[in-house]
């Protein structure tokens, strides 16, 4: 019983983290009908920032969390204006483009940071919480868990709630109609690749004392997040955050009690079924061209 | 468009150079000529799959397919290695066959996604089933072929120059397949579907039965790449398949341009070669990689075998601008077609 809650509590640490990286990538594509490959390397670019402010420079732990989710933030607007808007009409030219970049930020990962060196990034708060007598959720897990959920509902709030969110969903759902609105695309469209990188950024920082910082650790991220956002419907804000937290819960329980690759495998094996059953996902109500 | 009576000599001049090559090289340079010719098969079968318009993402582990299958019945099964690599393509060609029928109810991005996912999928079993996979460590020791000419006595496959020559039959055999069938009727219908679906099935053109076609056909060139592949090197294992190297394969067919069967064969070649002459800074190759492959895709869409057009079209007008007399009127075909 303790281990089942205490699954429980890591699987809600882990479905927040995959919604912030589910969210970012379905706005992205929402906007622009591009999918970012490259989308686990802004996470793990976060990550370093944080290793690299926190560990090295001494930095306070939620200031240096703040800088590197705005730096990835910036990374995105260039991602933005210099690859995906000349792109905006060809949806497989924008995926090469974020494959490309996945690339260089691999290497130049590998060439900051070394290759096989791991970088110990050491827990800001130390100690826990104990919910139940067995059950018990790190201080630093609780941080990420609250400030996570907190972003979360601030984009929930900004889109549903504000202009320009509305403006921002209004693109997603008819381009052309939106435009002919009056909506700036262009600026709709940095909106939202920077608030998704920022996203994901910041889903890396604050994962960053919690896992091994790597150059290659985006890449079961963006299966997750692949995973996630078809499964809850490619366009859909609501389902991406529902999946995230069904197959967190999933996840880690097949981890727990299973094994980690089987988990994985299934996880693919779902999203395959989504994609032949119902391919606009579990909310989504889009129909593909 | 090269005039048709110079396309055999420039043939056979490149046929005597592909079996001359290797006597002036090193043995690594002829371990890389073997590799190379098999990515060339990989490419050039991936073009078939994408005349139909489908990009997938499970190529690669399609060609993994065929290598494990070739490998484990030439070693469990006691397969003859001439037996097993046929029966390798074979396998890849029926996975191909069986995955179409969930695959291709999904077009486009759904496609995509969904080819990866399959192909994940199928990867992350080799690893984690280690009978008869081998985990995460693969198959090792994998035999090479044996033949014995009469007169000449056994020939040794597992020297580089003679499993050179085989590569390069088989290669040379596929490619001329894939060419007369991407020119034949099945291949101008693929092409059809590509760009014009709905036309092509309001003439009764069942498309999901091309998609599939050309999907198995691909993925048998695939598997028997993979089965040339492992064969030499004597290993197969879940990395040599992954994300990393299907990414690879997209990156050559594309910056090579897909528009025209050389595109992907150039494509492989010219990176292949540059990362061959470039062997010290291999740490960096995925950079310099994710940049050409950027800089290909914002400034030359049709990829390096669109280059010399590209050029052409650069000089001509350069030189139509320069031949006019100072303050003249620009003819009026630049000014619409190839001035901006």
């Amino acid at each position: 019983m303790e281990i089942i809650l205490q699954t429980c509590v890591n699987a809600l640490v882990a479905s927040a983290f995959f919604a912030l990286m589910a969210v970012g990538l379905v706005l992205i594509f929402g906007v622009m009908g591009i999918i970012n490959f490259a989308h686990g390397e802004l996470y793990m670019v976060g990550a370093y920032l944080v290793w690299y402010f926190y560990s090295s420079q001494g930095w306070p732990f939620l200031v240096a969390v703040l800088v590197a989710s705005l730096i990835v933030t910036v990374i995105g607007l260039l991602m933005e204006r210099t690859l995906f808007r000349p792109m905006r009409d060809n949806p497989l030219g924008g995926l090469i483009n974020s494959i490309g970049l996945l690339f260089i930020l691999q290497v130049l990962a590998v060439q900051v940071g070394g290759v096989g060196l791991m970088k110990n990034v050491p827990p800001a708060y130390r100690g826990s919480l104990d919910l139940l007598p067995g059950v018990a959720i790190g201080n630093q897990r609780l941080v990420a868990l609250v400030i996570a959920a907190a972003l979360l509902v601030c984009v929930w709030y900004f889109l549903t709630r504000t202009k320009v969110g509305w403006a921002l969903r209004a693109v997603a759902q008819d381009r052309d109609a939106a435009a002919l609105q009056g909506i700036n695309i262009d600026r709709i469209s940095m909106l939202a690749m920077g608030l998704g990188a920022g996203m994901a950024g910041m889903a890396g920082a604050l994962i960053a004392p919690l896992a091994r910082v790597e150059p290659y650790m985006g890449h079961g991220v963006i299966i997750t997040a692949f995973i996630v956002t078809i499964v809850g419907g490619i366009g859909s804000l609501s389902g991406a955050v529902l999946a995230a937290v069904l197959y967190a819960f999933f996840h880690t329980f097949v981890t727990t009690y299973w094994n980690g690759t089987i988990a994985t495998m299934m996880g693919l094996l779902i999203m395959l079924v989504v994609l032949i059953v119902k391919p606009t996902g579990i909310m989504g109500t889009r129909v593909s061209e | 468009m090269k005039p048709a009576r110079l396309a055999v000599p420039a043939l056979f001049a490149l046929a005597v150079f592909m079996v001359a090559l290797p006597f002036g090289l090193k043995l690594h340079q002829q371990d890389f000529m073997i590799s190379l010719l098999v990515w060339v098969l990989v490419v050039s079968s991936y073009r078939l799959m994408a005349l139909t318009g489908e990009y997938s993402l499970v190529h690669v582990v399609l060609m993994g397919a065929g290598a494990y299958s070739s490998a484990l019945l030439a070693k469990l099964a006691g397969f003859s290695v001439w037996l097993a690599m046929p029966c390798g393509a074979l396998v890849a060609a029926g996975l191909a066959a069986v995955l179409s029928f969930p695959l291709f109810r999904m077009s486009g991005f759904y496609f995509l996604i969904g080819s990866f996912a399959a192909g994940e999928a199928i990867r992350l079993s080799w690893t984690y089933f280690t009978v008869p996979f081998g985990g995460p460590k693969g198959i090792k020791l994998i035999p090479s072929p044996e033949l014995t000419l009469p007169g000449l006595g056994p020939i040794a496959f597992y020297e580089p120059i003679p499993y050179y020559y085989l590569t390069l039959i088989v290669v040379g055999i596929s490619l001329f397949v894939l060419y007369r069938l991407e020119n034949s009727r099945v291949g101008l219908t693929m092409n059809a579907i590509h760009w014009r679906a709905p036309l092509a099935e309001s003439v009764g053109v069942d498309t999901w039965r091309y998609r599939a076609l050309a999907f198995v056909i691909a993925s048998f060139f695939a598997g028997l790449a993979g089965a040339l592949f492992c064969h030499y090197y004597g290993t197969a294992n879940p990395v040599q398949f992954d994300v990393a190297a299907m990414v690879y394969v997209l990156i050559w067919v594309i910056v090579g341009g897909v528009s025209r069967f050389s595109g992907p064969i150039v494509g492989v070649v010219v990176l292949s070669v540059l990362n061959e002459l470039f062997r010290e800074a291999e740490q960096w190759r995925p950079l310099i990689y994710g940049c050409i492959l950027i800089a290909v895709m914002l400034y030359l869409p049709d990829g390096l075998i669109g280059l010399p057009a590209r050029i052409r079209d650069w000089i001509e007008a350069r030189r139509g601008v320069a031949a006019l007399p100072a303050g003249a009127e620009e003819p009026a075909d630049f000014s619409s077609s190839k001035r901006h």
